[in-house]
């Protein structure tokens, strides 16, 4: 596949190789039935160590979770049949193993919320909707190009819902809805600002990169064309900052600068964006006594509590080192030792590591790997500029979420609270992330087909932009 | 944009890499480690999660195991008769951790031990529960239970040891403790620890007196001292000392008596010295002889080291001392320190003609289908002439029969021993310690040596003394030793 694919990625942006692509189509349906099967034996797996018997759930979740696969899988043949056919069985596994690791926890009576399995599977199927809706009604990526500015004002909005609401644990990053439960606003803003970052770089992007005085060594543009997103995006880290969700905020300035980069081909950019995320950590981290523990527990994950207790970050390194190579085996690991709320979101790797060990936890970052490189690899296929924006900064929002939160969990880099994308537990993210797969596969669709609808040709724009 | 793309793309890689790297190290390099950190919680689950192996006294187990609910922990340890048996076992348990054999070999006992690694391989293989092993003790039953009654209520410990091995048969230590009652980790548990810690229980019933405590051996150290004595050759068993009593301490005005005996102590022979407890004489030998030649001595018998049983015993101490503290060391007083297993060494090694064998309380470590490890008995040194042990025997049966030890007389049973009523505290206002120690002798040598320490402070102070209070227990724990050799 790859060899096909590397004619159209190496070759311009306006040259269509003639014919198209085989669409793949089959070879996702393959794929989706092993994300299918791999869940149900993972179900059977955790009801006979927990009781000796096999699931009376089983057969319902197998089927729901492969009518749900089914259905996608017909959406996606109908609606975008060009798009990459990896994308949508990883999601699958990821989600449907997610659900069984949340039922594994659920059985732990320790461990709060209680049943929250099948409240997953239910924001699954709203998360699984709004991945059908988004590729039945968006037609094209193009189209979102028209809503750059208003989704900027929807993204500030979001982000700074939250404000208004009692924080959790020291973030307050959730919004309560009475009868509906909480949301996490930020898990959308992600995706509406890329939206936004990616519209106004497809039109200043020349201008960003060309117009600009040379000051010590680096190319400084103008005010007027960084000035408006400079803005919009310290007002979000500021927000960020102020309700003390450092993941979500760490994650806007990645992608903010990975995109500023592809943008403008600059690779001062991201010099300037590694020294000032260093400086605003080092600032943070002196100021903020939240993120001041956290990054004491990250220097030193064994040391105890100060009342004498083990901590959650130690909790979690017992947990992945007494997983070792193969695992204890699911269900029968001690993660309810972690305790507290985060087990089941930022810390349910810590139960892949304890339960399926080193192979298995290694076998997930490749998953969340591969998926983050298709979606780089559509980035790269797209034709036109806002779609290759578009798909690089939701790909590298994701591979900045999965890394603030693995590396969290494993003592890695200082823990940010960020839930693992499809494989936690919380409504928002699993929706969220459903609708960040579906504009992916949108874009590779669109860029995959054989017969493009004719594209603004960037080279016009070049010209077009540039004043004095 | 394809240029930057495709250093994007090694970016994310190179993040995705630096995870994996990152889980190998945790879950490969490190994993060892952090698997049995003392503070992971699933070492003390895995260690609950099957019956412990036992602690063996003569074929039976002491020790037990139940299942427990309402826990992280499946099993909990079990005890029978637990007071009696602390001094040995110590305790395994979930709260508070584990001390002495439980402690000593818990790798056995849990069956984690490497040893039993091809063991484990087999039940892994045949779907069998993992099994612990067990430990094996020298102890003998009838001697330990004659031991604890015999202290009964009194505060005290006895150490008893078959000479010719070093094998202990007794250690009892009262008050005690049931480790039954803290080797959970309820609230119940924790309330029984509380109750027995030193802070709420002046008595210290977890305090192991048989090893860890020691106490100044009044007279019984004259043992060591008349060893001294004969070994230095100056000094003979039926040979007049030329010892005065009372002995007028070097540098000094205070003179050292013997209560009314100092006409019989007046330059007696060390037979009649020791028959009648002469302060004086041993005081004077040990003053001749001087601090080096004392230290020597003592440190041939055990003393001034630790002694791993396995179960650790404290040093007991002969002290580096100017010459007035010497001369009273030389009675077991001063700085003088011995617990009751180091002077029940002394007595094995007399009675086994002065050869002395390393104290053990572990025969062997069993694991489910074979032997493990076996102790073979050790000997620790030459303590003093075989001659000499004989002529040190000589007086010590003389102490029975004919002196202050006639309350340990056995019929038809050789029987020698030496009592000890030590002095305590400043001006020598508290109570003191009664001491016996002793051996039985039969045609096969000798089967058993033992200590005794009584201290009593409810006892009216005329009445204390290591004849009357000591000597009895020593004479049941001798005979339980000789009924169960029969």
């Amino acid at each position: 596949m790859s060899s096909i694919n590397t004619g159209i990625n190496t070759g311009s942006n306006t040259t269509v190789s003639p014919g198209g692509l085989p669409s793949r189509r089959n070879t996702e349906l393959a794929l989706l039935i092993f994300a299918v099967l791999i869940p149900v034996f993972a179900y059977a797996n955790v009801g006979l160590a927990k009781d000796g018997t096999i699931p009376t759930g089983m057969i319902s979740y197998g089927l729901g979770l492969g009518l749900l696969a089914g259905v996608t899988h017909l959406v996606v043949r109908r609606y975008a049949p060009y798009a990459d056919p990896l994308m949508l069985p990883i999601a699958t596994l990821l989600n449907g193993l997610g659900l069984v690791l949340i039922w594994r926890l659920d059985l732990e009576p320790a461990l709060k919320p209680a049943n929250a399995a099948p409240a997953q599977l239910m924001w699954s199927a709203l998360g699984i909707a709004l991945f059908i809706g988004v590729l039945v009604f968006l037609k094209d990526h193009r189209i979102l190009q028209r809503y750059t500015y208003i989704s900027m004002a929807v993204a500030l909005v979001l982000l700074a819902l939250p404000m208004f609401f009692p924080g959790v644990n020291g973030a307050k990053i959730w919004i309560t809805i009475p009868g509906v439960g909480s949301l996490q606003p930020g898990e959308f803003a992600k995706i509406i600002i890329t939206v936004f970052f990616a519209g106004y770089l497809m039109v200043k992007r020349d201008a960003l990169a060309l117009a600009s005085r040379r000051f010590m060594g680096l190319y400084l543009p103008r005010g007027r064309d960084l000035g408006p997103i400079l803005a919009i995006w310290a007002l979000s880290l500021l927000i960020l900052v102020f309700e003390t969700d450092l993941g979500t905020s760490l994650l806007f300035f990645g992608m903010f600068v990975v995109m500023l980069y592809v943008a403008t081909e600059r690779t001062s950019w991201i010099l300037f964006g590694l020294l000032l995320s260093a400086a605003g950590a080092v600032a943070v981290a002196s100021v903020n006594q939240h993120v001041g523990s956290r990054v004491q527990n990250w220097l030193n994950p064994l040391a105890l509590a100060p009342n004498g207790g083990v901590t959650e970050t130690a909790q979690a390194m017992y947990a992945f080192g007494s997983g070792g190579l193969f695992g204890s085996g699911l269900g029968q690991g001690f993660s309810r030792l972690i305790g507290g709320i985060a087990t089941k979101s930022d810390y349910i790797l810590a139960t892949v590591g304890e339960e399926l060990g080193l192979t298995g936890l290694m076998a997930i970052l490749i998953l969340y790997g591969l998926l983050i490189e298709r979606g780089i690899r559509t980035a790269l296929a797209a034709r036109d500029p806002f779609g290759k924006l578009l798909a690089v900064g939701l790909s590298g929002a994701f591979a900045i979420q999965v890394f603030v939160v693995a590396g969290g969990v494993t003592a890695l880099i200082p823990l940010t609270g960020m839930t693992m994308p499809f494989l936690a537990q919380g409504g928002s993210s699993v929706i969220a992330n459903w609708a960040l797969v579906a504009i992916l596969l949108r874009v590779s669709d669109t860029a995959r087909r054989p017969a493009p609808a004719p594209a603004p040709s960037p080279d016009a724009e070049m010209t077009q932009v540039v004043k004095p | 944009m394809n240029k930057p793309l495709r250093r994007v793309a090694i970016f994310c890689g190179v993040l995705i890499m630096a995870l994996l790297v990152r889980v190998n190290w945790v879950q490969f390099v490190q994993a060892d480690e952090i698997k049995n950190h003392d503070k992971n919680r699933r070492v003390a689950i895995d260690r609950y999660s099957h019956p412990r192996g036992n602690i063996i006294v003569e074929g039976k187990p002491i020790t037990g195991s139940t299942e427990t609910t309402g826990s992280d922990f499946k099993y909990k340890r079990t005890y029978k008769n637990g007071k009696m048996w602390a001094p040995v076992t110590g305790r395994a348990s979930q709260a508070f951790g584990g001390t002495q054999l439980e402690e000593i070999h818990d790798s056995i006992l849990t069956g984690n031990d490497d040893r039993l690694f091809f063991n484990r391989t087999i039940d892994m293989l045949t779907g069998k529960p993992k099994e612990g092993g067990n430990v094996v003790t020298t102890l003998n039953a009838r001697a330990q239970e004659a031991a604890f009654k015999g202290l009964g209520t009194k505060k005290g410990a006895v150490a008893a040891i078959d000479p010719q091995t070093g094998a202990i048969l007794a250690l009892a230590s009262t008050p005690s403790y049931d480790p039954s009652l803290i080797a959970g980790n309820s609230k119940d548990d924790e309330k029984n620890w509380v109750a027995l810690g030193k802070e709420k229980n002046a008595d210290e019933p977890m305090l192991n007196r048989a090893l860890r405590q020691t106490y100044a051996p009044g007279s019984t150290f004259k043992v060591v001292t008349a060893a001294a004595g004969l070994e230095s050759g100056r000094y003979d068993i039926d040979k007049s000392t030329g010892i005065a009593s009372p002995f007028q301490l070097p540098q000094s005005t205070h003179e050292l008596g013997n209560e009314g005996n100092d006409a019989r102590c007046d330059k007696a022979t060390l037979r009649v010295a020791m028959q009648w407890s002469c302060n004086a004489t041993f005081a004077a030998i040990s003053n001749d002889l001087g601090n080096e030649e004392m230290i020597k001595q003592a440190e041939k018998f055990g003393f001034n080291k630790e002694v791993f049983t396995p179960t650790r015993a404290v040093a007991s101490i002969y002290p580096e001392d100017n010459a007035p503290q010497n001369a009273q060391a030389g009675i077991g007083q001063a700085s003088n320190r011995a617990t009751p297993l180091q002077m029940a060494m002394v007595t094995a090694a007399v009675a086994n003609d002065g050869k002395l064998m390393k104290p053990y309380m572990v025969d062997s470590l069993e694991g489910p289908r074979s032997v493990v490890e076996q102790t073979e008995p050790e000997e620790m040194g030459q303590a003093v002439s075989a001659p000499n042990a004989k002529k040190l025997q000589d007086m010590m049966e003389t102490v029975v029969n004919e002196g202050t030890g006639s309350n340990a007389q056995l019929p038809g049973v050789t029987v020698g021993g030496k009592t000890g009523t030590a002095q305590r505290g400043e001006e020598n206002k508290d109570n003191p310690y009664a001491w016996f120690i002793s051996y039985a002798k039969t045609e096969s040598g000798s089967p058993v040596a033992v200590a005794v320490v009584v201290e009593d402070s409810n006892a009216k102070r005329n009445e204390i003394s290591g004849g009357g209070l000591a000597a009895p227990i020593a004479v049941d724990v001798m005979k339980a030793v000789l009924d169960s050799k029969r």
